[in-house]
């Protein structure tokens, strides 16, 4: 069979709706766009764990604070569940955070922001959480099987991240005024960025034509921007927060909240490395690689040790 | 700096006794008894597991799909392998 | 000293001490060798962090004056906190993060396998649930003591000065006060002394089968949390944790 055929029957899978799995022939730009896009959001797990663990120490109650600590050790259970959707694809994950350490690599941009205030933990869970949801809820519909399948598991973990998260932003916008005036300074800072994070628009992303082909993803960026607007919107009102935009408004024709033009400047600008913690954020996972270093050659000689001996009983 | 992980396990899960194990996802661990810690503090967080297996992911052959034409379809026409394929008269019982 | 008196004494101690290494473990989130072990640490921080608020709970309705188990994490200074020394001494590397845990696991679990007999209620509910947890902490950390005290010549050195650095923390573990007393009396908790024993033979065990040694301290070890006298990590670590309900007491969290 030569390439062209190969690649129809692959192609056809596809569009019939069936699932790819490992091991199976994949035309190998399916699999290097595949690779990109897992190992870029099993780092946004890893990498959103820093500016949560941030607050681990200063949780302001026992509860929110095994709350946070259940929902960050979570988030380390994602980024493995995704590296090794990765490695079904033939790529190891030392080779993976090879890339992220030294800068290859992407990640979700919106974790380059620092959680300034108590109020950032509860906006994170409610909005970033948020547009993740919407975003993993439509990838866990995509074709190959490992990612969907990582992606339902996340998705029926990450609900509670996204309740807790707007559990903690309402109770402090029920609060006093200094909390109350925290949580919507929370929201001001959050607003935008989790708007971005769903991707350039549709007329500016440029691996949007194969994904959809290939049904990598099966909705457009501003698609899946919508769907979070229009359930968010709702919910800020619920809790008495003002979403910064004056020009949001409710278009009662298309049924959909409407937002004001968004700034892309800054988002290119994060992207690019020039975001407020970008540096710090790189640092931290290039000191815990460097400094595990000594721990994972022990036990890996441990475990030969172990094993010569074994043979050399039997 | 080595970012080698150690060795790669499969890990398969039993949700609950009397079922069969079900693939959940891999670990990396330099021994079985690591492997398997990682594998409870990974996959079973919400009490999904009774039974935990691991296997090194390299101990793992499977069919290639250039083999799923003769390995499975050969099975497509053998109706006379299920129950429904045979009419027993009506009123016969435990049949 | 009432038996109420005492038994609010050694809730604190218990619930301070899985409070204050809850807390330290959660300084590692983001920073462990492999993920795996970052899930693990997180594991058994949430553990210590259940039984603290378990603890604290108890503590204040057995002290009668309406305090909850925010109240009492939150609002006590250093001097009022009874946690050993042992659990506030800081991170390190790895290495001084599991000497510190197996020290404090093989210590819990004895102490909780005692417990289960305690005629008191709470206390032996208490244990019964623990010690599933603590079980597999003690299993954990005696893995990586052995891994890496027999691992490389670099693994190994580390955990030796490891163990040099924290064994002067051991003695206080094992520390009785009246409190002890009253509560022995009534059939509550178990003798200290007589887990020292089991202990160190548990422990020693597994240094030696880590290939490494234990310390010689010429008996000097340090004393001072069953007064409340801390080390200065202690005044740091609660600093960070109570900053929000200190700053703004009137709000609810």
């Amino acid at each position: 069979m030569d390439i062209a055929e190969k690649e129809k029957q692959f192609q056809d899978k596809i569009d019939s709706g069936q699932k790819i799995e490992a091991k199976e022939w994949v035309p190998e730009n399916y699999r290097k766009q595949l690779i990109r896009m897992i190992s870029q959001h099993a780092h946004s797990e890893i990498v959103g764990m820093l500016p949560e663990g941030n607050w681990i120490t200063r949780a302001p109650s026992l509860r929110r604070k095994a709350v946070l600590l259940a929902k960050i050790q979570d988030e380390a259970g994602h980024g493995l569940y995704l590296y090794s959707a990765a490695e079904t694809l033939g790529v190891e994950r030392g080779e993976l955070i090879d890339q992220l350490i030294t800068g290859k690599a992407k990640y979700s941009s919106i974790f380059n922001y620092p959680t300034l205030t108590w109020a950032d933990i509860g906006a994170i869970g409610w909005l970033v959480d948020g547009a993740a949801i919407v975003n993993q809820t439509m990838l866990a519909r995509g074709s190959y099987g490992p990612y969907s399948r990582a992606m339902v598991r996340i998705c029926k973990e990450e609900s509670f991240h996204n309740r807790q998260g707007y559990e903690l932003l309402y109770d402090l916008a029920q609060g006093t005024p200094e909390q109350k005036a925290m949580a919507q300074d929370a929201l001001n800072r959050w607003w935008w960025p989790s708007i971005q994070m769903l991707g350039p628009s549709d007329a500016d992303s440029k691996n949007s034509g194969e994904t959809m082909r290939w049904r990598i993803k099966v909705e457009s960026n501003d698609t899946v921007r919508q769907r979070f607007i229009d359930r968010t919107v709702p919910q800020a009102e619920a809790a008495g927060l003002t979403i910064p935009d004056p020009d949001l408004k409710f278009n009662e024709e298309t049924g959909h909240w409407e937002i004001g033009e968004i700034d892309w400047t800054e988002f290119y600008q994060v992207i690019k490395g020039y975001g407020p913690c970008n540096k710090k954020r790189l640092r931290a996972r290039q000191e815990a690689e460097h400094e595990g270093e000594w721990v994972r050659e022990a036990a890996k000689v441990y475990a030969e040790k172990q094993a010569a001996k074994k043979t050399k009983a039997a | 700096m080595s970012t080698d992980q150690g060795m790669l396990w499969e890990v398969f899960v039993q949700a609950k006794p009397g079922i069969p194990h079900k693939h959940a996802g891999s670990v990396h661990a330099p021994d079985a008894e690591m492997a398997l810690k990682s594998a409870r503090d990974v996959y079973t967080r919400r009490r999904e597991g009774t039974s935990i297996w691991v296997v090194p992911a390299n101990m793992i052959s499977a069919t290639t799909e250039q083999d799923a034409d003769s390995f499975f379809d050969p099975a497509d026409d053998k109706v006379y392998r299920h129950p429904t394929f045979y009419t027993i008269p009506e009123g016969v019982k435990y049949l | 000293m009432t038996k109420e008196e005492a038994l609010y004494e050694f809730l604190i101690r218990l619930g301070d001490n899985a409070l204050i290494l809850g807390q330290r473990l959660g300084e590692w989130c983001g920073k462990a060798h492999q993920l795996e072990s970052d899930i693990a640490l997180t594991n058994v921080a949430l553990d210590q962090i259940g039984q603290a608020r378990l603890l604290l709970t108890e503590a204040g309705r057995i002290e009668g004056k309406g305090r909850t188990e925010d109240d009492l994490a939150y609002m006590r200074g250093e001097m009022d906190f009874r946690n050993n020394l042992l659990v506030e001494q800081d991170n390190g590397d790895f290495a001084h993060t599991i000497v510190r845990q197996y020290i404090f696991d093989v210590f819990q679990y004895h102490l909780l396998k005692g417990l289960q007999k305690s005629s008191n209620d709470f206390l032996k509910a208490y244990a019964d649930k623990s010690i599933k947890e603590v079980t597999y902490h003690r299993s954990l950390s005696h893995d990586w003591m052995l891994r890496l005290g027999d691992g490389t010549e670099l693994s190994h050195q580390k955990m030796q000065d490891a163990l040099d650095d924290l064994w002067e923390y051991t003695g206080e573990l094992f520390e009785m006060t009246e409190a002890d007393d009253v509560l022995i009396a009534e059939g509550m908790i178990p003798k200290l002394s007589d887990i020292k024993k089991i202990w160190e033979e548990e422990v020693e065990a597994t240094i030696q089968e880590a290939t490494l040694k234990v310390p010689d301290t010429l008996g000097f070890m340090a004393y001072g949390s069953r007064k409340g006298i801390h080390s200065e990590y202690l005044g740091y670590i609660l600093a960070e944790m109570q900053v929000l309900p200190r700053s703004m007491p009137d709000a609810k969290w």
